[in-house]
Order: C-alpha cells, then sequence, then structure tokens
C-alpha cells in the first residue's frame, strides 16, 4: 500500500491541530453538534470533487476502450461505431458527464466493459475479499508499530531501538512486490507450508470450519507481506510521538508519585503519544477499502485492487471510476471518524 | 531524627558540551515541621537540587554525596525502597503546573493515583480522598472531573498541591511553585500553603528566586549560586542584613515599598550568572562582586558562621567582618 508520507503529517489543518485554543463564545448548537456540522461540511465538498475528477481524470488519460475490448479481432468500421454508440462514447464529453450523474443518482454505477457486468455487483463481490487482507494486515500492523514504537522511543537510542527502526525502515523500503516474491519463494515454494496464491483451494471438505481454515491459510503469506511493508509507519510515528512527550513534566511528576517505569510509559505517556497516530490509523483505515494492488496482484487474491489494475489496462471507465470514487470516499470518510475520535480521545479539542 | 539531611551533595551531568557541575557540595538540613527556603537566579542549581532529593534526575547526572530522609538514604536505596518513599515520605511541587498535569487525565484520578499506589485503599475511596483534598485547596468537588486544561494557571497549582499532600508525606519540596502566577494568586497559593504546612507539621523545601517571598514563608533560607549555598540563615536576617553580597543583591532585587533609602541604592546585578562549565577561578561570584578583593580571585571561600549570630556565609569579606554592601552612592540631586 503505497501511502503518502505528506499524508501522516497530522489531523486536517482547520481540525483538532487548532482545536487546543479556546476560541469564541459558542455560537448556536452544542459544542459537537458544532463540531461534527464543520466535519460534515468539509467533508462533502471533497466528495464533490473527487466525484468531479473520477470522471474526467480517465478520459484524460488517452487510451482507447474499443481496442481493449476488441483485442486482436479485426473490427470494420460499421461495427466501431456501433460499439462506440452502444457505449455512449459517441456522444460529447459533457453530454456523457450529464448520463453518469442520472445513473449514478438513479444507483446505476454502470456496465463493464471487461466483464459486461455491473459495476456495483463487480465491486460487492470483490470487497470482501479485500476489506479481510488489508483489514487483517492493517489490525497486524497497528498493533506491531504501536507497540514496538512505543518501546523503541521510550529507550531512543538503545540498541533495541536502533534494531527496530533499522528493520521496520528497511521492510519499508523494500518494494512490496520483490517482498513478496521472496515470500512465496521461500514459504510457499521452498518449504511447501502455504499455497502460493489464491484466497481459496478447490479440493477443501464442506463445513464452515474447513473453509475458514482454508482461507486463513491462503491468508497468511499475503497478510504478512503486508504487514512488513507498512507497519514501519507505525513504528515511526509512535516512536516520535514518544520522543515529544519524554522531556514533558507530567512525566516526572508520574516518576516523583513512585510510579514503575512501565507504568509511567503505559499509563501516561502512551495515552498521550497515541493522539497523533489516530489520525495514521484512521486514514489507513480508508486504504481499506481501496486495499493492495501490488499485494493482491502478487497473490492473486481475487480483491478490488487486482480488479482495478486489469481494469486499467482495459480503460474500463465504468469500473475504475466508481472504484475511484469509492476508495476516496472511503478516505474521506475515515477522516472525518479521526476527527471524530479527536473529540473523544482529546479532552483538549472539546473545548474549541 | 532530622528529616531531611543533605551532605556534601555533587551533581554533575555530563553532556557533549562536557561536564558541567550543577550542584557542587550542598549540606542542608530539615526538621520536622521545619520550613526552609532555597533562593537563587535560574541556572544556580536549585531545581536540580530539588530533583536529586528524589532521585529524578536524568542518568547523565552523576549524583554523590548523602540524601538522608529519615534516615534513609535515598541516592543508594534500591528502586524498591525509593518509589516506596517517593510521594509517601516526600512529594513535589512541580513549577509551571501547566505541564506538571497529565493532560489527557481528570484531576481527581491524578490525585487518587498515588493513594492507590502506595495505600491499599478501594477507587472509590481514593477518590473520595481526592475530591476532599479538592476542598482543602479550595477548589469545588465538581472540578473533580475537570481536564488540566479546563483550570486557571492558579487552580493547576492548587490541584498540584492537593496532590503534594495526597500520601502524607512528612516532606514538601515546592519548585518555584508559583512562580508561574500573577502576583494576587502568587500570594493565596503561598498563604494556602504555609497554612497546610503548618497545620500538619510536614518539613517543607520551597524554592524559588524570590528571596522576598521566601522571607515571608519560611523560616530558613539557603541562597545558592553557581551550586553552591553562599549564605544559610534566618529567613528575615538574611533578607533584611545580608551577609553575602549576592543575597544582599537579590534582596535589594525586591525593594521594601516605603524604604526611601532602597531606592537610592544600587540596585540588581551586573552582568550573567556563571556557566557552570567553565566557572571563574577563586570564589565564582567574585567577577560579578562589587566588593571582591584579591583573596577572592585566589581561593574559594568555604561556608562558615559569620560572629556568633546562627549564620553562615561563603565569603572572606563577610567572613572578616566588613560590610557586604559598597559605600551608599551619593543621592541623585533631583
Amino acid at each position: 500500500m503505497a501511502s503518502d508520507p505528506s499524508l501522516l503529517a497530522g489531523p486536517s489543518p482547520d481540525g483538532p491541530a487548532s482545536g487546543g485554543l479556546s476560541g469564541e463564545k459558542t455560537a448556536g448548537g452544542s459544542g459537537f453538534g458544532r463540531y461534527l456540522r464543520g466535519r460534515l461540511t468539509g467533508s462533502v465538498a471533497s466528495l464533490v470533487l473527487v466525484y468531479l475528477s473520477s470522471f474526467f481524470i480517465f478520459r484524460v488519460l488517452g487510451g482507447d476502450p474499443l481496442q481493449a475490448i476488441a483485442k486482436d479481432r479485426r473490427m470494420t468500421p460499421e461495427e466501431r461505431a456501433a460499439l462506440r454508440e452502444q457505449l455512449g462514447l459517441d456522444q460529447p464529453l459533457l453530454a456523457q458527464f450529464g448520463k453518469y450523474t442520472a445513473d449514478v443518482f438513479s444507483g446505476n454505477f454502470g456496465t463493464s466493459y471487461q466483464y459486461r457486468r455491473p459495476v456495483m455487483e463487480l465491486v460487492l463481490e470483490r470487497l470482501s475479499a479485500t476489506v479481510l487482507l488489508t483489514g487483517t494486515a492493517l489490525v497486524l500492523s497497528v498493533a506491531v508499530g504501536l507497540w514496538v514504537g512505543a518501546r523503541a522511543g521510550w529507550r531512543h537510542g538503545s540498541r533495541l531501538d536502533r534494531a527496530h527502526v533499522g528493520v521496520s525502515l528497511t521492510l519499508w523500503s523494500a518494494p512490496t512486490f520483490w517482498l513478496g516474491m521472496i515470500v512465496i519463494m521461500i514459504f510457499a515454494r521452498q518449504f511447501g507450508l502455504f499455497p502460493v496464491g489464491g484466497m481459496v483451494s478447490h479440493n477443501v471438505g464442506p463445513g464452515l470450519l474447513a473453509e475458514t481454515l482454508d482461507v486463513a491459510h491462503h491468508l497468511v503469506l499475503p497478510a504478512i507481506t503486508m504487514t512488513a511493508v507498512i507497519y514501519a509507519q507505525y513504528v515511526l510515528v509512535m516512536r516520535s510521538s514518544i520522543l515529544d512527550e519524554i522531556g514533558h513534566d507530567y512525566l516526572t511528576t508520574a516518576r516523583a508519585k513512585g510510579l514503575r517505569d512501565d507504568l509511567v510509559r503505559r499509563r501516561h505517556a502512551i495515552p498521550n503519544a497515541l493522539l497523533p497516530t489516530v489520525t495514521l490509523v484512521f486514514l489507513q483505515l480508508g486504504g481499506v477499502i481501496s486495499g493492495a494492488i501490488v499485494t493482491e496482484t502478487i497473490f492473486s487474491w481475487p480483491g478490488l485492487g487486482r480488479m482495478v489494475f486489469e481494469s486499467i489496462g482495459f480503460r474500463d471507465f465504468p469500473v475504475l471510476q466508481t472504484t475511484f470514487v469509492l476508495f476516496s470516499a472511503a478516505v474521506i470518510v475515515a477522516n472525518m471518524c479521526a476527527d471524530i475520535a479527536y473529540w473523544f480521545l482529546d479532552p483538549r479539542v472539546r473545548k474549541a | 531524627m532530622t528529616l531531611l539531611e543533605v551532605r556534601d551533595l555533587h551533581v554533575t551531568y555530563h553532556s557533549s558540551r562536557g561536564v558541567i557541575p550543577a550542584v557542587r557540595g550542598v549540606d542542608i538540613t530539615v526538621e520536622p515541621g521545619q520550613t526552609l527556603g532555597v533562593a537563587g537566579e535560574s541556572g544556580c542549581g536549585k531545581s536540580t537540587l530539588a530533583l536529586a532529593l528524589l532521585r529524578l534526575l536524568p542518568k547523565s547526572a552523576e549524583v554523590t554525596g548523602q540524601v538522608r530522609l529519615n534516615g534513609d538514604d535515598v541516592l543508594t536505596m534500591t528502586w524498591g525502597q525509593l518509589r516506596a518513599v517517593r510521594w509517601a515520605g516526600a512529594s513535589i511541587v512541580f513549577q509551571g503546573a501547566m505541564h506538571s498535569l497529565n493532560p489527557v487525565h481528570r484531576v481527581a484520578r491524578q490525585i487518587a493515583e498515588p493513594i492507590l499506589l502506595h495505600e491499599n485503599v478501594s477507587e472509590a475511596e481514593a477518590h473520595g480522598r481526592a475530591v476532599e483534598l479538592l476542598g482543602q485547596v479550595g477548589l469545588p468537588a465538581w472540578r473533580a472531573r475537570s481536564y488540566p486544561h479546563e483550570l486557571s494557571g492558579g487552580q493547576r497549582q492548587r490541584v498540584m498541591i492537593a496532590m503534594a499532600l495526597a500520601c502524607e508525606p512528612d516532606l514538601i519540596i515546592a519548585d518555584e511553585a508559583t512562580t508561574a502566577l500573577d502576583v494576587m494568586v502568587q500570594a493565596q497559593v503561598l498563604d494556602l500553603i504555609a497554612d497546610l504546612v503548618a497545620q500538619r507539621g510536614v518539613g517543607l523545601v520551597m524554592i524559588s528566586h524570590d528571596l522576598s517571598v521566601l522571607s515571608a514563608h519560611c523560616q530558613r533560607v539557603a541562597v545558592m549560586y553557581a551550586g553552591k549555598v553562599v549564605e544559610l540563615g534566618a529567613a528575615h536576617d538574611v533578607f533584611a542584613d545580608a551577609r553575602h553580597p549576592y543575597s544582599d543583591a537579590l534582596a535589594s532585587a525586591f525593594p521594601v515599598i516605603g524604604d526611601v533609602a532602597a531606592r537610592h541604592r544600587p540596585r540588581g546585578l551586573g552582568g550573567d550568572p556563571p556557566d557552570p562549565a567553565d566557572l571563574p577561578g577563586g570564589c565564582s561570584f567574585h567577577p560579578r562582586c562589587p566588593v571582591a578583593v584579591a583573596e577572592c580571585r585566589a581561593a574559594e571561600p568555604q561556608l562558615l558562621p559569620i560572629g556568633a549570630s546562627p549564620r553562615l556565609s561563603a565569603c572572606f569579606v563577610a567572613q572578616q567582618g566588613k560590610p557586604v554592601r559598597p559605600g551608599t552612592v551619593k543621592e541623585p540631586v533631583t
């Protein structure tokens, strides 16, 4: 999952960051209602922008869907014209946009050029596979990353710290496809411990338990690969967040009270250090939907990411548009959830 | 038994700038129920001294000497013993309560925390005591549910005081407890500390740069300069009749209202406190001293009794019985 590091900086600039300052008197509505309205307005505006760009961006890219659909088959100019008309590609861009919008508002996201099936059907089919893989990887990397980061930061400069940062940074810099291939070579090919790819085997006995175990067996390698690549960001954010807290006087107070060192860390430093990581976790939560295009491709995981990958080659506009809006909406919604979570986690935000 | 007995305490920081002696051989004692003020400019080592009393300094600080609290040496006890002594034996009211309270915990929880840690009581009981303590420092019970940022500076400092009293320690160390507050609130908080300390008969070490505050609230006062105690005596005597030129300068930095002569006295002190990493030879105060003699540049004076009074001063001039204030300047023609 290629996440932009600049996104990791913190909450939205007009959001909780300024929340520490007590502003003017509440003008209408309770604090939370006002806060929520502000966050919602921003989110809706972003969604509209995303929707607009989702339509135009793929058409600006160039490339002709007809070529992909026709593949090597020769088509007469008449056949081409007929297909164009059928797909609505003969209309001017604005007219196409009007029809697309009308369709979207009636719940019709179009038909895939490639699969000749409604886009929504395709998306829903693959959504669960993606959520399973990226969700597992996210939970693992958050848990491992925050735990490792908190310890590394607390003992900064120690051998443990340097080892953890070194390992996680190396994995973070490793290309996913390369790491994935190494993992497949060692654990699937060499030792034969796990399947090479896919999500289900064909020769599984009936029963929920057997099927679940089979999926879990397939899940291990892609989930570990993804975790290895993304957990570093949690290590680094948590570590620097702990380092920010370490000089604070309230930790001296906690020590002076006679608390054990690990209690000072767990009870006092970590709750404060966790705040900046919330944004990161929720941003990644949005990424759960868009999934891991590369990981899914390498492990032949039947998820959304792989479908997008194939659709790009095919210029499958309806699929691309829909998934683009869906992925962006997921990130926007997740970001809004982060803002709302801040309200509950950081008492200082509530005062704004 | 003596409550607090500090013997020959040295604190040396080892940093990238080299070796920095922050505290250089301090001896102080506090009897049960006694109050001792520690005065000095920023950087003179008084906060380092406060943290050293409970071994709260970072690992880069090398601490030698003895800190006996109720007879037990804090510097050599095991971690387990040390944790038991912290807050239950001696607690600290830190400077700048703004940052000394955890921003994401409610104040009652922070006050109850050491009670739960050191005593075998239920959470409800500890919470009840926290609310009670808040009452004693003049905060209403509903404030128990507040977060630190919802309180004013003075209220936060009151919470810190309530917290310091939580485990009924024998000694309270107040480190610049009122420095960040405005003058009116400062007076209230100081009176509060003095009252509570007097009621409970606990010992108090009050650290401040403000000698006038210390002379009003403490029985004895120790003036520190460049990591050493340079004068020690009854608080009012030191303030009114200093026997070290540095204490004299500190005292005259806070003129007495109505004292006409004080207005024309040379006030304040030129220059900055010396860099602890590069102290001048001889008496470390001599480059700023208005009455320095040749002897001051050559040797470092010891803290010795002056005359018959129970007063100690580390100044050759004072030890020879001469005044530590240069001749009064001519009154300007008005």
